[in-house]
Order: C-alpha cells, then sequence, then structure tokens
C-alpha cells in the first residue's frame, strides 16, 4: 500500500461524500486530481484491497433478526472439502476455517447464517448438519443479541 | 432491536442494488439513480436518511486490509455480567476494534481487530487483556471458503 492509497483509505473509511460529485471532493480535500482519485479507487477494486463500493447495512433493520454463527468440530482430513460446500449454501454469508481452542472451543468451521428468525437459522443447521455427516463430531450456534460496534476497519490518521 | 422505521420499497431497491458495483464515475449518485429510476436528489436524500436511522452503517468503500499488508483477527472474551457495561466501553474504545457483537455463549462477546500490519494484532490483543483484564482468545482464519455479505432487503414482520 503506497501513501496515496493510505490516505485513500483514510479520506474514504468512514464513507464516500453525499454530494454529486463525490471523487472530485475527496480530491479537492487530498490534493490530486478527480482522475488520480478514481483511478486510484479503480486499482485497489481490481487488486482486492477493496471488496466492494456501496450500501452496508444493518443487517437487524433489514429484516434479518437473527444472526446465527454456526459452529462445527469437523475432522481435519476433511474440513477443507466440507467447508467449500458449505460456503456454497445460499444461506451462509461468511465461512472460514479457524483454529480450535481446546478445551473450551473445539469447534475448527465456522459458518454465519442469517436468517428472519431463530427457527429459520435452525433449519438451516440441519441443512449444514446433513452436508457435514459423520465428518462432523459436534456444533452448536452463537445468536447475536445486540451490535455493540460496527463502524468497519479504522485506520488512524 | 428492530426500533428501525419501515423500508418502502425504494428503500429496499436502493440497498439491494447498491452493496456493490457503486459507480467509478464523476457523477455516481446520478448514474446509479439512472438505474434506480428515482432522480439523483432522491438518492442523496434517501442515502443520508438511511444513514442518519442507523439502516446503512456506513456509505463507501468495504476495505480488505489483508490485501493491503494488515490483519483481521476474530476474537472473543467471556466477560461477566456484572463488569459487561465497563468490559464494553473499554473494548469498543480500541480503534482496532471494527465490529463487536453480544453473543450467546459463555464466550459473550465477540469482535473483530483490524490492524495496519500483522504484528499489530498481538499487540493489541495484549493492550485489551491488560485494559479488561480478561483472556482474549483469538480465532484467526486459517482458510477462508467463502465471503459474500451481501443480503436482500427483507419485508420486516412489523412493516
Amino acid at each position: 500500500m503506497n501513501e496515496f492509497e493510505r490516505a485513500l483509505i483514510l479520506a474514504t473509511q468512514a464513507g464516500l461524500p453525499l454530494v454529486a460529485r463525490p471523487y472530485a471532493a475527496l480530491a479537492e480535500s487530498l490534493g490530486c486530481s478527480e482522475h488520480a482519485v478514481i483511478a486510484g479507487l479503480q486499482n485497489m477494486l481490481a487488486s482486492g484491497r477493496i471488496r466492494r463500493i456501496g450500501a452496508v447495512p444493518n443487517h437487524y433493520a433489514i429484516g434479518y433478526t437473527a444472526n446465527g454463527m454456526t459452529v462445527w468440530d469437523v475432522d481435519d482430513d476433511e474440513v477443507d472439502e466440507l467447508g467449500l460446500r458449505v460456503g456454497q449454501l445460499p444461506f451462509v454469508t461468511h465461512c472460514y476455517r479457524r483454529p480450535r481452542s481446546l478445551p473450551a472451543w473445539p469447534y475448527n468451521l465456522f459458518a454465519m447464517v442469517h436468517g428472519a428468525s431463530q427457527d429459520e437459522v435452525r433449519a438451516h443447521m440441519t441443512s449444514i448438519r446433513s452436508l457435514l455427516g459423520t465428518a462432523c463430531r459436534a456444533d452448536d450456534v452463537l445468536f447475536s443479541t445486540a451490535i455493540l460496534k460496527k463502524t468497519g476497519l479504522r485506520l488512524a490518521a | 432491536m428492530s426500533d428501525f422505521s419501515p423500508l418502502d420499497a425504494v428503500d429496499r431497491k436502493i440497498i439491494d442494488t447498491l452493496q456493490g458495483g457503486f459507480p467509478l464515475s464523476p457523477t455516481p449518485y446520478a448514474d446509479a439513480a439512472v438505474a434506480l429510476d428515482i432522480s439523483e436528489q432522491e438518492l442523496l436524500a434517501r442515502l443520508q436518511r438511511l444513514l442518519a436511522e442507523g439502516i446503512l452503517t456506513r456509505f463507501g468503500p468495504l476495505f480488505q486490509i489483508e490485501r493491503c499488508g494488515g490483519a483481521f483477527v476474530l476474537a472473543a472474551l467471556a466477560v461477566p455480567d456484572a463488569d459487561w457495561e465497563r468490559v464494553c466501553r473499554t473494548v469498543n474504545d480500541f480503534p482496532e476494534v471494527a465490529h463487536n457483537y453480544r453473543r450467546t455463549h459463555s464466550l459473550n462477546m465477540w469482535f473483530v481487530l483490524a490492524t495496519e500490519t500483522p504484528e499489530g494484532i498481538g499487540e493489541v490483543i495484549s493492550r485489551i487483556e491488560a485494559a479488561t483484564g480478561l483472556p482474549v482468545h483469538a480465532f484467526p482464519k486459517e482458510r477462508e471458503y467463502f465471503v459474500e455479505m451481501k443480503l436482500p432487503a427483507r419485508e420486516r414482520p412489523n412493516e
């Protein structure tokens, strides 16, 4: 990441200006051209340093009142193949392999499932459970009961 | 938790259409408004309202700090109920805490740390442990199988 890209992150991490020419407004505060801002964001998008540009909704506000972090203890030899398949399920928004923290935490596969109710999330878990089959020894679901903070990334200026 | 004002069809269309792909053109709101079949002024006014009401937490680029040389790590704390408010304030005060959720488990506080360098993670974990007096359980991702946090806006039950 070069200095200009870092400056672009700092200038946009709280959001884009809500004005007709937001990139020109950013350019003015960064002391560069509108074209440089657009090209810089385009580069970061193309290289995956920006995942996407747009609206970040509060999922409670758009009807997903049940947010379940489903966690699974899956055989180490099978977890990569199965994790990829769990990630393809339409109701899974994030799916990762993470280290266990034994004895308190036996789970190595995390799949985030959003639904309109806890029952809907539990029904989706049934599908995941049958996909994992005997490779899965235990599972749990941790529902979120409050968003305590959701600012996203914040670099220090 | 759903004390949000109702969304109308246009709000939902904005949320569904603009969770990515915002134009990198000189007049992106005007260009996006054409696709939504509303005016630029209406789009700007609605985005302002959706942000003010907390229905959108942000409107802008979503950065992948790992591709920029930094790190994201999921971490959890087991916070005693009696100490909840203090620990919550303490943890949220760290700018490295990108989001934080209360969850139903003895590990009841789950947050994501984002730092500009991988070394920053261990350092901020130590500072959170010192400030809270609680051990931080870190769950760095070992593999990412899928990430696509785009959800269509639904009608809420109270609408």
